[in-house]
């Protein structure tokens, strides 16, 4: 794995598996601007790193950074691409399937979640095929995908779905098994029945999970999407970032694996934030917990 | 605020057993237990921790189906939880995502009272239990007793034909507690419904209840129907009176009887309906 690699995911990483919880930095000695200044000093550190193994071509065995771009010519290629007309053409097109695919998701995640967890007809029905469709990658359906649908833009939609439905699936689910039942029997004895159950209690109720769900979910989309574009495309970032490495743009290359780190941060941030203003009493027990 | 008279109320319990578990863990929780509440009557249900209390007034609540016996409420046999009948848990079970507001105007809201109308009728609860102001704050931005008070506004709304109260201020510290009491009393002088309170407390029992109903440890019994005389309305020195402490002698030799079996786990107003909503691993 060559560093610029690690870069990138070190960026989109913390945006997919851990959501929802902020992470607690150990406290500093001299405080918040110190620890700050380490984290600076360190960023920089490892560009600088990148830079001397990229200009050096440094050749470690397992290992090369002979084609490795260093980072003034990604950060050349990065402006030439927010500059160019097709950087709008290809984020358009990926958010298109992001956004597609991840409502269809959260969608069909939610509903599925709420039977599941609630109605023990519905578990022993439904999950014995989710069970054992959940451990196949989604890129894993690609070509199958491609073969199923006549539209590849449909195919490319349908593997982001599968990449983000189980984890919001799951969370759903795990949120309302853990519905107080005290909770249910009030409501009943004050005249709740039926639909409305769900409603006012149980989806409530489960909500902070659902979220988790939905941000965890978040971040597997991107993930699929573009393994999906690398295969088949002609637009999207993930295609990009193929179509540099085939035309020997390496720059390219990881400018596309940046604005990749970057969306999905972006958009699992915008989810958990979604979350927060929507459970606003969820807050105030964490800060009295 | 207006007095509300209600004119029914009256529960009948004939001959009830229930039992808990399945095959040689099989327990019975009550045995055998009749009584008789007639209309605006306050009773207490006093008895050690265990002894099924709680299970019977699950049952009146239709939580718990019975295993034997008849459960009536104005003469129909009781069928599954219903707002005729409120219940009061010892924790509170105030809807976390909704406003003090929200809760209480909640029964109003089911059976589709339009919002104005659900509004004004919630706030007079409200300031009928203290928590004028508070109407806007979530149940977690509250204590305990206040917690409570918004449970008790919640089930009232719904002019409830009784008032179910499990052990409702066991968990609250001695000084909330004897003005929960107090209030509890203040309410009920202005909506007068039958109130069937459980507690394990003595001195609660005499300070709130018409009627005390002392139940033996499991499987619980009723062992005897003591009558309270005290007037009302109630002040706090009548729990140092001489006519107090007697009676209070005569419940302690009662429930705790010389060389007794020793206390058993608090059973649940939910019965095993918690176990049978349990999760199922994925």
């Amino acid at each position: 794995m060559s560093l610029p690699d690690t870069l990138a995911a070190g960026l989109a990483g913390p945006a997919a598996p851990v959501a929802g919880q902020p992470r607690r930095l150990p406290r500093w000695p001299a405080g918040r601007l110190t620890a700050f200044a380490v984290g600076a000093l360190s960023l920089l550190a490892s560009l600088l790193l990148w830079h001397a193994l990229a200009t050096s071509r440094a050749h470690l065995g397992f290992i090369t950074f002979a084609h490795v771009p260093p980072p003034s010519e990604v950060l050349e290629a990065g402006i030439e691409l927010l500059s160019s007309p097709k950087l709008s053409l290809h984020v358009g097109h990926s958010l298109a399937r992001i956004g597609a695919g991840y409502l269809s998701a959260a969608l069909a995640g939610v509903g599925l979640g709420l039977l599941i967890g609630r109605f023990r007809w519905a578990a022993r029905a439904l999950l014995p095929p989710l069970e054992v469709l959940r451990p196949i990658p989604a890129v894993a359906w690609i070509p199958l995908a491609i073969l199923m649908f006549p539209s590849t833009e449909v195919s490319m939609m349908f593997i982001t779905f599968t990449g983000a439905i189980f984890p919001i699936l799951l969370n759903t689910i795990h949120g309302v098994e853990a519905v107080d039942p005290r909770l249910v029997a009030s409501a009943r004895s004050l005249g709740t029945r039926g639909p409305r159950l769900f409603a006012e209690v149980i989806l409530p109720s489960a909500a902070p999970g659902i979220f988790t769900g939905l941000s965890i979910g978040m971040g597997t989309c991107w993930f699929c999407l573009v393994s999906a574009e690398m295969i088949s495309g002609q637009f999207g970032i993930g295609y990009y970032t193929w179509e540099s490495y085939t035309l020997q743009n390496y720059a390219g290359i990881v400018v596309g694996m940046l604005f990749i780190g970057a969306f999905g941060m972006a958009s699992s941030a915008l989810v958990r934030w979604l979350g927060h203003f929507a459970t606003p009493w969820y807050r105030l027990q964490e800060k009295k917990a | 605020m207006t007095t509300v008279v209600h004119l029914r109320g009256r529960v009948d319990i004939q001959h009830l057993d229930i039992e808990f578990g399945q095959g040689t863990s099989r327990f019975k929780a009550v045995s055998d237990v009749s009584l008789a509440a007639s209309t605006g009557e306050f009773i207490c249900l006093l008895g050690p921790s265990g002894c099924g209390k709680s299970t019977v007034l699950g049952a009146l609540a239709g939580h718990i189906v019975p295993s034997a016996g008849r459960l009536l409420l104005d003469g129909e046999a009781i069928n599954g939880p219903h707002p005729d009948r409120g219940l009061v848990f010892q924790q509170h079970t105030l809807f976390p995502w909704k406003s003090v507001l929200d809760n209480v105007a909640f029964g109003l809201k089911m059976q589709g009272v339009p919002g104005p109308e659900r509004t004004w009728r919630a706030r007079e609860l409200i300031e009928l239990v203290g928590l004028k102001g508070f109407e806007r704050h979530y149940p977690s931005q509250l204590s305990g007793g206040m917690q409570q008070r918004v449970e008790i506004a919640r089930v009232l709304i719904n002019q409830p034909r009784v008032l179910l109260m499990d052990e409702p201020f066991g968990a609250l510290d001695a000084q909330t507690r004897l003005k929960m009491q107090q209030l509890l009393l203040d309410v009920w002088a202005r909506i007068r419904t039958t109130v069937l309170f459980v507690t394990h407390d003595i001195d609660e029992a005499l300070f709130l209840a018409d009627r005390i109903l002392v139940m033996s440890a499991r499987p619980g019994r009723i062992i005897d129907d003591i009558r309270v005389p005290f007037a009302r309305p109630r002040e706090a020195q009548l729990t140092t009176t001489h006519a107090f402490n007697s009676l209070k002698r005569h419940c302690l030799e009662l429930l705790h009887p010389q060389n007794g079996p020793a206390p058993l786990d608090r059973l649940s107003p939910l019965g095993d309906s918690v176990l049978s909503e349990a999760h199922f691993a994925i």
